[in-house]
């Protein structure tokens, strides 16, 4: 391994202008006769508008309000949910229509009604204040357990009993015919706590028009420019692609809540060619928390069945999964394709059956955040198997193991086949590393401090990439999810990658020099990485759902490959040998044994000079490739997380954490442990931490961070982290991706932990002191077999 | 944030004038809570007088049996002085430990005690400690001073400059936080007086009338005092905070435990 090659702990090389605070995101951009946008919006959760009186607003200087109304009339589309989902009677989802404004009614608090146009954000906020929205309020639901109910007020007039879909997948039959023959059956059931993102950065939108070219640019807060371009081209009808540009630049964190479309940027679209001002809109933290897309929220009750060998033979599901007022872009995917196929965990499970209703409620949307529906399968899976070792006495490292997955592939019953992994070897360096096997002392000398400590273990698995498209399509996504690469040798040798990918925080512009330095032998300063903007990258599908390793990566290698075809052919015509005896090392091109050599720069000249290039043989240095997956890729683990319950008060501290992942091959072990130590923050702070709170009305109480909890350094202990690859046999690299994994294995782990501590195994997200203490009170767990 | 006017007071008498001549002016302290309301646009003054420049507010020193802390201290500087930690470690301990760093070396004390938010970490300390707190016209005792939430005996163009702290012989506080805002959820400050030997144990975060003491615990404190015979008396939760933070159940359970733990926690003087 080269310093700067895969493998290699490479300083990131973005981080010399974030550190130095020249990144530049959205809301630096500037234009000339720039406009600033400031949204009205709703602080009922459920309304009909009666009436909006602009006027003492407009009668400021250079002021402008426009609703919805002008909207539509300007033929602006509704927002749409991307991957259609049919219900098990066949019935297509039932989408209700999302205005970018509201035109006759808002449905969550937060809902954009208006926006003011001016000169100055400052005018344009006080011109708000200036107009008058008359509601008419309608009953509001919360509550999506009771959503369904009779009598609830209806959300959307085309979903009756605010139902989106009653989706299910599996062999419901099966698993009834093992649970009734079961030697032991474990229910439990359980709610998957609903989180806001919180990306560093709040969302922002600086729109433009060029009236002459009759064209607009975006610069926008975006996981995938791409999509936005295609998406606002296609559904809204702001403009064909190619009379939009989409620049997302620097964007600080994204978490899944930066892919979705919002209102805002096609508000500031719209606004900007029908006012004749570049308009921009930047996010207040407030807003972020209203209007970015909520991620998790299920209520789920589950039933797992044994034989009397303790071998698990069937698993039932039932989940209602909130998505909030309205569907996001891929909320209907999250609760369904990226959930229920994940729900045979580590196991060789014969059976399985989920059954999902996905609800509208008066709350803000919720679609995919950091794991995306394998957070919550995990959550499910780990805490079920752990209850049901302790129902059976059983250890619960020797029920799972007993029950791992040891041959590959492996189908499940529930669409995916895992290609690849080792789970003896991650639950067995977990073990170690933890020193499971004395945890009985340390609960015993813990017990002399009058603390309570417990053990807690979870064995995650994700499958990543989000891919193949084939695969995708059929399952009703509206969009393929393979990813491209374009690499572009310049003459005097150095070398640009345009991907489709997006970084937002992963360190692409490291890693994929990486590769390209690796596999090129030139230098990694000589590699410039470019993505976000789509003049200059050609179709991508930006980052999500871990893929950039194993989708983009893999397309940049397909693109490398085609540039040492040619690099070797231009070789071996310059230096008289075989194709097949031309090396690249050490800079040059060279013929195997000899010294016969091009250096690196000498040969990407001669292919721009072309003074003696084969016969037939086109100039230039330039290839592109497009990536599409054949499997998604199945990163797993195990981690075990070690807690001390103050049993006075509930307060909980982990005082271990150990992490042992499968991710495959490792490009950066720096950026890795990164992606996993972020992972882990946000999965100890939806178990500890975090949750989003809405009361009756509707209201978000946990709208600030005076009420929302998010993990701070102090709150999280010292990570042991280590790597067990088995490289996946599915891609060029071998990779399986890390982004998620954190965040998906973390919650159960916790609380697995915390319910060993207190021996109460009726505990809820987040582990609050008062929800600790309140668990403690009610006493010891019963063992239910001997 | 709307627009107002800003005067930077050299003086606690350029500051009391302006605040009795400007309809509408506010004093600024540290602005821990002042700032965020005025960036939400939830306040409207016609003018903010900034104490900040006001050296005489600042000071820290031991008045025979008194530490008096000036109002423009922030919580950093009596976290750290070695006055303070001297004379009161248990005060030094509570302000060492407000917010984070940031509000620490903004936030003051006599902020704090006007603003009198119902779980801010001071008020428990002036009212277990029989505090009394100077002003620009007068002397206020602290049980004569909180009034409930967010409400105190200040009047409108009063000015805190001092607060005198008698010493005691015993003083300790325990809390834990709201884990968010990381104010106390519930904080308790136990002091046994040096003059009278007075037990008093005032508690933050958890009243539904801001900081209050609680009499079955001095009592007991009284009689015994030990953790356990804190810990031993039960707190109704009747008039106690409720919120997604923490029920009023749980306040009320937390008030002995913590009481206890600051009986443990705190510091007996053998200077007083």
């Amino acid at each position: 391994m080269s310093d700067t090659g895969i493998g290699a702990r490479v300083e990131r090389k973005e981080d010399k202008r974030f550190i130095t605070g020249k990144g530049r995101y959205t809301n630096d951009f500037r234009m000339e006769g720039m406009h600033h946008a400031f949204f009205i919006r709703s602080d009922i959760a459920h309304a009909r508008i009666k009436d909006i009186d602009k006027s003492a607003a407009e009668a400021m200087d250079a002021v402008t309000v426009l609703d919805g109304r002008q909207l539509a009339s300007d033929g602006v589309g509704n927002l749409i949910c991307g991957w259609m989902i049919h219900s098990k009677d066949g019935a297509p989802m039932n989408m209700g229509a999302w205005p970018a404004l509201a035109t006759d009614t808002v449905r969550y608090v937060g809902d954009a009604v208006a926006v003011v146009i001016a000169p100055t954000r400052a005018r344009a906020k006080a011109a708000a204040e200036l107009v008058t929205v008359d509601y008419e309020e309608l009953p509001i639901v919360v509550d999506a357990a009771s959503t369904m109910e009779a009598g609830q007020p209806q959300i959307h007039d085309n979903a009756p009993n605010n139902l989106i879909f009653d989706w299910e997948i599996g062999d419901a039959a099966a698993v009834d015919a093992s649970l009734a023959g079961a030697a032991h059956v474990t229910t439990l059931e359980l709610t998957n706590n609903r989180l806001v993102p919180n990306a560093i950065e709040p969302r922002a939108a600086l729109a433009s028009y060029d009236a002459a070219e009759e064209r607009f640019t975006l610069y926008t807060t975006s996981q995938n420019p791409h999509v936005a371009r295609l998406v606002l081209s296609a559904f809204y009808q702001i403009a064909p692609e190619h009379k939009l540009r989409v620049i997302a630049p620097d964007v600080g964190g994204g978490f899944g809540s930066k892919i979705y479309i919002y209102p805002e940027e096609i508000v500031c679209l719209w606004a900007a060619k029908r006012m004749g001002v570049p308009v921009k809109w930047a996010a207040e933290r407030v807003e972020s928390f209203l209007t970015d897309a909520h991620g998790r929220d299920h209520i789920t009750k589950a039933r797992i069945a044994f034989d009397a060998d303790n071998k698990i033979t069937a698993f039932k599901v039932d989940t209602i999964a909130n998505l909030g007022a309205y569907m996001s872009l891929f909320s209907s995917c999250v609760p369904t394709y990226l959930y229920a196929t994940l729900l045979s965990g580590q196991y060789n499970i014969p059976a399985i059956h989920c059954n999902v209703k996905a609800v509208y409620t008066n709350t803000t949307p919720v679609d995919a955040y950091r794991g995306a529906g394998r957070p919550e399968a995990t959550y499910l899976v780990e805490r079920i198997v752990e209850t049901a070792a302790r129902e059976l006495g059983v250890d619960p490292a020797d029920l799972r193991r007993k029950n791992f997955i040891q041959e590959f592939p492996h189908q499940t019953p529930v669409i995916m086949n895992y290609d690849i992994g080792d789970y003896n070897a991650t639950l067995d360096a977990a073990l170690k590393a933890a020193d499971y096997a004395n945890i009985g002392q340390r609960k015993a000398e813990a017990a002399v401090r009058g603390k309570l400590r417990g053990i807690g273990i979870s064995c995650y698995i994700e499958a990543c990439g989000i891919a193949p498209s084939q695969a995708v399509g059929s399952l009703g996504a509206g969009v393929g999810l393979w990813e491209s690469a374009e690499v572009r040798v310049n003459p005097a040798g150095t070398i640009e990658v345009l991907t489709g990918s997006h970084s937002h925080g992963q360190g692409h512009e490291t890693t994929f020099a990486q590769l390209v330095a690796d596999r090129l032998s030139v230098p990694i300063e000589n590699v410039q990485i470019i993505h976000g903007d789509t003049d200059k990258v050609q179709f991508g599908m930006g980052t999500y759902g871990s893929r950039s390793g194993a989708v983009g990566m893999s397309a940049i290698a397909k693109a490398l490959d085609k540039i040492e075809a040619k690099a070797r052919k231009i070789a071996a015509h310059q230096l008289e040998a075989a194709e097949s005896d031309i090396v690249i090392e050490e800079g040059a091109v060279r013929v195997k044994g000899t010294d016969k050599q091009l250096l690196w720069h000498e040969l990407s000249l001669s292919a721009y000079t072309a003074h003696n290039l084969p016969p037939d043989m086109e100039p230039g240095l330039k290839e592109g490739a497009f990536y599409d997956p054949v499997n998604f890729t199945f990163p797993a683990g195990t981690y075990v997380c070690e807690v001390e319950v103050d049993p006075e008060t509930g307060e909980t501290e982990i005082v271990q954490f150990v992490a042992a992942d499968d991710f495959g091959t490792i490009i950066n072990p720096n950026i890795v442990e990164g992606q996993v130590h972020g992972g882990l923050a946000q999965g100890l702070g939806q178990a500890m931490l975090e949750r989003a709170v809405y009361d009756e009305s509707g209201q978000l109480l946990s709208a600030s961070y005076m009420d929302y909890t998010m993990p701070r350094a102090d709150d999280l202990p010292f990570f042991q982290v280590s790597h067990h690859p088995t490289p996946c046999p599915n891609n060029p690299l071998g990779m399986k991706g890390c982004g998620e994994a954190g965040a998906i294995g973390a919650p159960p782990a916790v609380i697995n932990a915390i319910t060993d501590a207190i021996a109460n195994n009726a505990l809820e997200m987040p582990a609050t002191p008062e929800a600790v203490w309140r668990a403690l009170q009610a006493g010891a767990f019963k063992q239910a077999a001997q | 944030m709307y627009d107002f006017d800003y005067l930077r007071a050299g003086s606690v008498a350029e500051a009391a004038s302006a605040l009795a001549a400007t309809p509408n002016a506010k004093l600024l302290a540290g602005g821990q809570t002042y700032l965020p309301t005025l960036k939400q646009r939830l306040a409207n003054p016609s003018c903010l007088i900034d104490l900040g420049g006001i050296g005489e507010l600042k000071s820290i020193e031991k008045d025979g049996t008194a530490l008096v802390i000036g109002a423009m201290a922030t919580h950093a500087e009596v976290a750290v002085s070695p006055i303070v930690r001297e004379a009161l470690p248990g005060l030094a301990g509570l302000a060492g430990g407000i917010g984070d760093p940031q509000v620490r070396h903004n936030g003051t004390i006599g902020g704090s005690l006007a603003n009198n938010d119902p779980a801010a970490d001071y008020p428990s300390a002036a009212l277990a400690l029989n505090a009394t707190i100077v002003t620009n016209k007068r002397e206020i005792v602290a049980d004569d001073y909180f009034q409930g939430i967010f409400t105190t005996a200040l009047e409108d163009d009063e000015i805190i400059t001092q607060i005198r702290f008698p010493l005691p012989d015993f003083a300790g506080y325990a809390k834990q936080e709201q884990r968010a805002s990381r104010y106390p959820l519930v904080g308790v400050f136990v002091a046994r007086l040096g003059s009278s030997g007075e037990i008093r144990v005032a508690v933050t975060g958890a009243g539904n009338d801001g900081v209050f003491r609680v009499d079955g615990i001095e009592k007991a404190l009284a009689a015994n005092f030990s953790a356990d015979a804190a810990k031993s008396v039960a707190v109704a939760s009747a008039a106690l905070m409720g919120d997604m933070h923490g029920s009023a159940e749980y306040r009320a359970h937390l008030i002995p435990v913590l009481a206890g733990r600051a009986v443990a926690a705190g510091v007996t003087s053998s200077g007083s």
